[in-house]
């Protein structure tokens, strides 16, 4: 399968003269851009891990590309996600997301379901690579 | 010895003492509702309406029976005023202005002291503004076009519990607008059927699923059936995608008592939006949107019935008053208009709906139909909804038109797809994505939208076949309601 969180999902993956255009947008509005990695691709795990803080001074879409190759080489079997922070006023949050590095297999989720009480059901949405550790869940 | 000169120098000024409380019927503009000199406190309610006068009733006398028969005036003259600080109580017009190429028409504006109103009650608001007075005689018609809140009122209502921006971080979806679809057809579908329809355009690539206005509890389709299905769709949608979904279960009902009942199962079933219909009315959405911020759901308004009386210039209220109204009242999704779909939009109108939803500050435009500058103090931000008629093929114009921030709803477009309903589904988020992608890379999206499509089409399949669907349909119609000025340029001289 192919996790479709982010804001391209649905397209072909990004080339990298793509991504810096995207960067470029970013940085003409102003935003910080964040790189972050993770192996555990649950829809809701908020917290990957920070690829250093978001670049608040770097206002350079090739510089950042630089950065996003060093994470690529040190986590070349990760999700790598990309996005931009917006400090203005009633928004200060992220102004866009998306996907710039899958592993090179993804095997997807399980749904398990408890029965209870009548016909209600507990669902539980659980990677299938997270029954080995942190760190070696994408090793061939 | 000097005599006082006499207080009714003209025919519209306010009587005063003795003169004014006499028994028997005064002019409402000799009572102290019509009062051109009057500067609005920073504190006041400020209401513009379209009048139109009876013939022979003049201007002012109809925007001061307004005033007066929205605050504190009744048809006779009552020593009981005397009581009171009367003054104070009565709203005052203070400026009439003709409306633009409308004959017979005017704008009138009118000023409320906040301490006509209950705190953080939209049902005492309009019990005033449209109360009684939407019926009074002397008028043909009476329209409230707009309304400006004062900071000090708006902060007694609790706003949106969600709010676009923390909506967005729950749903971890940014920087693109958010896709839904109303499950059709509307009725009849059984349980079992209608979570098939769920399932289908969730896996496919919306966000939401919805259901429609008079989804219930019918006997086709019980709402707990409803539920447990639809929870069993979104979770398997989640499960193959990787990402946050989610279905708008209608809870509306008719008793508040069953509105609870049905929100909390679905509570309890992890759903994390629940919907309800404007025609429960506006306590009632209060009172769930409470209930949405003590337990983290997102609360989407559907909003049946508002063409009744938002649709015609001439009578009822403005769309953009009810977005004010459900902005203070606290829900999280509502529908705005589409401005390219099958319901009434004009597009400027729409804008000015749009941004009464989205921004912190609207300053006045009256090419929107924004009357005043209305600051809202940090009240969360409504997601608006864009539902009716609307296809891929238009992404570049719906894009344009609404911006970002907005969730478009692809009913017939997702589930009318001619390879099923998750295909319909993909070539809706392709399409987005793509457009989306154009528009940051800078590229001038709106002239180039069809061109962008068909590129896109060529790695998508569905993209390919919902474009030759539907292709250009369009519902091109005059739109009943628009703003009465336009931007011109000044002749130079």
């Amino acid at each position: 399968m192919r996790i479709t969180q982010g804001c391209f999902s649905y397209l072909p993956d990004l080339t990298d003269e793509q991504i810096t255009k995207q960067i470029q947008y970013c940085l003409d509005n102003g935003w910080a851009v964040n790189l972050e990695y993770t192996d555990d691709p649950h829809p809701r795990n908020t917290y990957w891990e920070m690829w250093g803080l978001p670049m608040f001074d770097i206002r350079d879409a090739k510089a950042i590309m630089g950065e996003l190759d060093n994470c690529r080489r040190i986590h070349n079997e990760c999700y790598i996600r990309l996005s931009a922070f917006d400090a203005t006023d009633t928004w200060e949050s992220l102004r866009i997301s998306f996907i710039v590095q899958r592993p090179s297999d993804e095997p997807g989720f399980m749904l398990t379901r408890q029965e209870v009480g009548g016909r209600n059901m507990r669902y539980e949405t659980r990677a299938y690579v997270l029954q080995k550790p942190e760190g070696a869940r994408y090793d061939s | 010895m000097d005599t006082p000169t006499p207080i009714i120098a003209e025919d519209s000024k306010t009587l005063h003492g003795k003169e004014r409380y006499k028994s028997g019927v005064m002019a409402y503009k000799k009572m102290g509702y019509w009062e051109p000199d009057y500067e609005p406190k920073i504190t006041d309610v400020i209401a513009v309406f379209r009048i139109t006068p009876q013939d022979g009733v003049d201007e002012i006398e109809a925007a001061a029976a307004v005033a007066g028969e929205s605050s504190t005036a009744t048809w006779t003259v009552v020593w009981t005023d005397r009581l009171t600080a009367c003054d104070k109580y009565r709203a005052k017009a203070y400026r009439v202005d003709p409306v633009p190429n409308a004959p017979g028409q005017f704008f009138a504006y009118i000023a409320y002291d906040l301490a006509l109103f209950e705190p953080g009650s939209i049902a005492n608001l309009t019990a005033s503004i449209i109360g009684n007075v939407f019926g009074f005689k002397p008028l043909k018609a009476l329209r409230l076009e707009d309304m400006r809140l004062p900071v000090a009122y708006v902060k007694t209502f609790d706003g949106p519990s969600t709010g676009i921006v923390v909506e967005r971080e729950r749903l971890d979806k940014f920087g693109r607008p958010l896709l839904g679809a109303t499950v059709k057809p509307k009725l009849g579908l059984s349980g079992r059927n209608y979570g098939r329809v769920v399932y289908e355009a969730l896996r496919g690539g919306l966000d939401f699923t919805k259901d429609d206005e008079n989804i219930n509890s019918q006997c086709f389709m019980h709402w707990r059936d409803r539920f447990l299905y639809c929870m069993e769709a979104v979770n398997r949608a989640q499960a193959v995608s990787g990402e946050v979904k989610g279905t708008y279960l209608n809870i509306t009902a008719g008793t508040m008592e069953d509105m609870y009942e049905r929100a909390e199962f679905a509570h309890e079933l992890g759903s994390n939006i629940v919907m309800i219909d404007l025609v429960i009315g506006y306590t009632a959405i209060q009172s769930m949107s409470k209930w949405a911020r003590k337990h983290d759901m997102i609360l989407h308004l559907h909003r049946a019935g508002h063409g009744t009386y938002t649709r015609h210039k001439t009578h009822g209220v403005s769309f953009r008053v009810i977005s004010k109204w459900m902005r203070l009242a606290g829900v999280d999704h509502i529908h705005a208009g589409t401005v390219v779909g099958k319901l009434e939009g004009d597009p400027l109108s729409t804008r000015g709906f749009y941004d009464v939803l989205r921004e912190d500050f609207n300053p006045m435009r009256l090419e929107h139909g924004i009357f005043f500058d209305q600051d809202w103090a940090g009240t969360r931000k409504v997601m608006p909804v864009a539902s009716g008629g609307i296809h891929a093929g238009q992404m570049h114009q719906l894009i344009h038109h609404l911006g970002e921030d907005v969730v478009l709803q692809f009913g017939g477009g997702t589930i009318g797809h001619p390879n099923g309903i998750a295909a319909g589904a993909t070539a809706n988020r392709v399409a987005l994505e793509a457009m989306i992608m154009a528009r940051n890379e800078g590229r001038d999206y709106y002239k180039e939208g069809p061109e962008i499509l068909n590129q896109a089409a060529r790695h998508c399949l569905p993209l390919r076949q919902a474009l030759d669907t539907w292709g250009d349909v369009t519902f091109d119609y005059t739109s009943t309601d628009t703003p009465d000025f336009v931007v011109s340029p000044m002749p130079a001289y």
